[in-house]
């Protein structure tokens, strides 16, 4: 163990905290505000803005307006946090420029919360402390529902009522870092950001006695190291979006501010590094990694320790680490989330990948989509430099190592490693035959390990908190957790971290609340235009690599797309086909000749003019391109297709047979009709017809011509009776 | 400064046109990745450049990098065209990406696409007569959450409806 390294990590450190004391005083009033593209799209920058004038004119120095990333709850955003000086955090949803004049008057300045604007309508209970009783499984599930059952019956003997304590279980698997069965129980208590580690009802008593009815917070009790998910469930751990996730990857998004190196250090941050650097042993990093049982968050699934282990054993001193960040997938955007606000740990995960393997050099390969992402990660890098993390001899260790960022230019099929590697040399996106794999032979002819963004952000903590500690919380065949894209037909969307193997019911239903407008759901597509759709009837499927796969899907980046009632399959294949066909390099011929045959059928099937063997067709077709594509991308464009034809293969039979789509999707194959006795005249659908093709008189059953008919649909939405029928 | 020595006062010429043809912190950035290593890597983000600079990407451009970064010019167009991001022909002031991804797509972005064609009589990958506006289709913006979304220029516009549209264009034409 290297002391010199930690001893010049240790003054960093220190140094970072100075630097952060200096802009947030202790005492101060903090006003966070969201800053990632999503936050921005929905207006954040103009509220920041009016907050920033609304602090100047009040003239207080003690109110600090603080940027943070995205905690990922879209749907309500802009979000604002108030964190007043000894009182629960409260955020905000969906603020406006006329909710930031109530917040700062009623809340910042006079410390009444604006009920009607805070998040998820929490913080109904006006309580004096919050407890978060932690149910994660490790330190013994059982024990810890046990002690939350007499925590509440201690508190009704004692008749301390709901003006000083509200308790909820919550599902922070990470809590109990540190430890191995503890048979007792952990609960948070907000505010004050302390956390409990309880095991007898004597525990119970001192704890109600000392903390609750007399402010003393128990220091014996008290949990000295800082676990991952803490401070993230400080902030946000009474909103149950959030209380039913684990925070792992996504540990500091919604907390630090992103292009601050002082709040990353303050977080944890560099530490695993440091330590890494310090014990000077690559092999006992992979054998780390290999332990936590960690697999490719890209999609792959590959075991990232046998990844870097393949590399470092490959002879030759010139080796490079990437990280693929070119999120292509549509309906994906976990990884410019973490790159927007959380962009250091990334960086970390890649310079100890670079440790391990033994490379002095790395790529960000980044969507050239994502400029704030791209401005993010140029910031970090340059802090990096500025501090001695990266560049010549990182903390006096020796060792060298530096990232370039290199942008991508719209090309879906440089997510396949070969062709990312093509596009860093500055070609043609185009994939190649494996093996050799990149970690024997990629950029440039060199051992080479490519790598997801979140699965490098998974980094640090595994070194940090232990193998044992991430096994312990995905499945048996991976640990850890994933983050999934929510988005489509839900009512929360957003990001969602949850450990692996949590089931689908579980991330749709009650963490993204079901479909909205109490709409069926219907069906959830994974992993991209390389997945498929699992139908409503699997809900209680456990996600994990293999489940997927066995389903037909893939676990792919993490997007899911919920899909009700109203959305038709074969439109969602034909949809992904599309954009199979369109991203399709052209190099061999199954993917480039078959996706746009593929596509034809279905573009015909949705048309109504869908023949007898088609079905025949496509599945002949689909399993050809499975068998015979040069790379992954086409390997995987059938997927979307034959899952649906294992699934719901009566939609398509119903398109070609009956000439009917069920779902009312598609406009070829749907027919509008006026219900003479329920017309009441009102010539809503006449007036707004772009065909002109409804006649009636006013107060009279109005007709539409079916001949002239665009199938628009705008009638069927405009009618306030229920009189256009669509079938 | 190019991989390409010229030996006569003629390739001289051609050399020094060359640089003329590009802004010059193109060209600084040029001479500054002949020095390390791996040179030609650096085609896309040398595209990169001149598409911020210019808008589009101009046959003139792109010969001219292939002359100073040493490439061949069928390289340089083979890789241009390749990609999406690049354009090949001059866009309008207001550049609106219209996201196709799956999420806005199963809420409704064709509808909002159709309202747009309908108001500025264009097509993906063209230009309104009046240079004001181009139509392009987006992949995904990363924004699903907000869905229906689209962008002009660098601004994302979250939760669009066919009927905010016209409101919305005009916000822009309107702009000076």
């Amino acid at each position: 163990m290297n002391k010199k390294i930690l001893k010049r990590f240790d003054s960093l450190r220190l140094e970072g905290e100075k630097a952060r004391s200096n802009v947030i005083r202790p005492g101060s009033t903090i006003i966070q505000v969201g800053s990632a593209t999503c936050e921005n799209a929905a207006g954040a920058r103009e509220i920041r803005e009016e907050f920033r004038k609304h602090i100047a004119s009040s003239g207080r120095a003690d109110i600090v307006l603080h940027d943070v990333g995205c905690t990922g709850r879209c749907s309500l955003e802009p979000i604002v946090g108030i964190l007043r000086p000894g009182e629960r955090p409260v955020k905000y949803q969906q603020v406006s420029r006329e909710g930031v004049h109530r917040i700062f008057t009623d809340h910042v300045l006079h410390g009444q919360p604006v009920a009607e604007l805070i998040l998820d309508g929490t913080q109904k209970s006006g309580s004096r402390y919050e407890i978060l009783f932690c149910r994660g499984e490790r330190c013994g599930n059982l024990a810890a529902r046990g002690l939350q059952a007499r925590l509440r019956e201690r508190l009704e003997q004692r008749g301390v009522g709901a003006d000083v304590v509200a308790v909820q279980g919550v599902n922070f698997a990470d809590m109990c870092v540190g430890e191995s069965k503890f048979q007792g129980g952990h609960f948070l208590v907000r505010p004050g950001n302390h956390l409990y580690r309880v095991a007898s009802d004597a525990d119970l008593e001192r704890f109600i006695d000392e903390h609750l009815l007399a402010d003393r917070p128990v220091q014996e009790l008290i949990v000295q190291e800082q676990p991952i998910g803490q401070n993230f469930f400080e902030l946000y751990g009474d909103i149950s979006f959030f209380n039913r996730q684990s925070r792992i990857a996504l540990r500091n998004s919604g907390i630090i501010d992103p292009t601050s190196l002082p709040e990353y250090l303050n977080a944890g941050g560099f530490h695993s590094l440091a330590r890494v650097l310090a014990a000077g042993d690559p092999d006992g990093v992979i054998a780390e990694l290999s332990a936590s049982k960690l697999r490719g968050r890209g999609g792959g699934g590959f075991p990232t320790g046998s990844k870097w282990q393949m590399a470092r054993k490959e002879p030759g001193g010139e080796k490079y680490i990437i990280c693929n960040a070119d999120e292509g997938d549509p309906g994906a955007f976990m990884d410019r989330s973490m790159l927007e606000g959380d962009p250091f740990s990334v960086v970390e995960g890649m310079i100890i990948g670079g440790f391990a393997i033994g490379a002095s050099r790395g790529f960000f390969y980044v969507r050239a989509e994502y400029p704030l992402a791209i401005e993010r990660i140029e910031n970090a890098l340059a802090a990096c430099r500025k501090h001695g993390l990266l560049g010549e001899d990182i903390l006096g260790s020796g060792f060298s190592f530096d990232l370039e960022i290199r942008l991508g230019a719209g090309a879906f099929v440089c997510g396949e490693e070969t062709a990312l590697i093509h596009s860093i040399e500055g070609e043609r996106g185009q994939p190649r035959i494996r093996p050799p794999y990149p970690s024997q032979s990629g950029l440039w002819g060199k051992p080479t390990v490519i790598n997801n963004v979140e699965t490098f952000a998974n980094v640090p903590v595994i070194l940090e908190h232990g193998a044992e500690w991430f096994r312990h919380i995905g499945s048996d065949k991976s640990g850890g957790t994933k983050v999934f894209a929510l988005a489509g037909k839900v009512n929360h969307t957003g990001l969602v971290e949850v450990p692996i193997g949590t089931t689908l019911r579980e991330i749709i239903m009650e963490i993204g609340g079901g479909c909205p407008k109490g709409k069926r759901f219907k069906a959830v597509q994974t992993g991209g235009p390389a997945g498929g759709c699992i139908p409503a009837t699997h809900a209680d499927l456990a996600v994990d690599y293999d489940t997927l796969t066995a389903m037909g899907t893939i676990m792919g980046s993490g997007g899911m797309i919920v899909m009700d009632e109203d959305d038709c399959m074969v439109d969602i294949a034909k949809f992904f086909m599309k954009f199979s066909a369109d991203e399709s390099c052209g190099k061999c011929t199954p993917c480039r000749e078959g996706s746009k045959r593929m596509l034809e059928i279905l573009e015909r099937i949705t048309a109504g003019e869908g023949r007898e063997d088609d079905i025949a067709k496509l599945e002949r077709l689909g399993l050809l391109m499975k068998r015979t594509s040069l790379c992954g991308l086409g390997r995987a464009a059938a997927n979307p297709v034959l899952s649906t034809l294992r699934h719901y293969r009566e939609e398509y039979a119903a398109h070609i047979t009956e000439h009917r789509c069920p779902a009312k999707r598609c406009a070829a194959l749907v027919r509008y009709s006026i219900l003479a006795d329920k017309c009441v005249g009102c010539t809503a659908c006449a007036r707004n017809c772009p065909a002109n093709c409804i006649a009636g008189a006013a107060k009279k059953p109005h007709a539409i011509d079916p001949e002239r008919c665009i199938k628009c649909g705008r009638c069927f939405r405009v009618c306030r009776f229920g009189a256009v029928e669509r079938n | 400064m190019s991989r390409f020595q010229p030996t006569n006062a003629c390739q001289r010429q051609a050399i020094d046109e060359s640089r003329a043809t590009l802004p010059a912190d193109i060209v600084d950035y040029i001479q500054k990745v002949e020095g390390q290593p791996h040179p030609e890597s650096q085609l896309i983000s040398v595209l990169h450049k001149i598409q911020r600079h210019y808008g589009y990407l101009d046959r003139a451009h792109m010969d001219a990098v292939a002359h100073l970064l040493g490439v061949p010019a069928a390289k340089v167009s083979g890789v241009a065209t390749f990609y999406h991001f690049f354009r090949l022909t001059p866009r309008g002031k207001y550049v609106i990406s219209v996201c196709m991804g799956t999420a806005c797509y199963v809420k409704g972005a064709d509808k909002v696409l159709e309202k747009i064609r309908e108001e500025l009589g264009i097509d993906f990958g063209e230009t309104t007569r009046d240079g004001l506006f181009s139509l392009e289709e987006a992949r995904c913006l990363g924004t699903c959450g907000l869905a229906p979304v689209l962008m002009i220029n660098d601004e994302v516009h979250a939760k669009v409806s066919p009927d905010k549209v016209p409101a919305l264009l005009e916000r822009y034409a309107a702009q000076p």
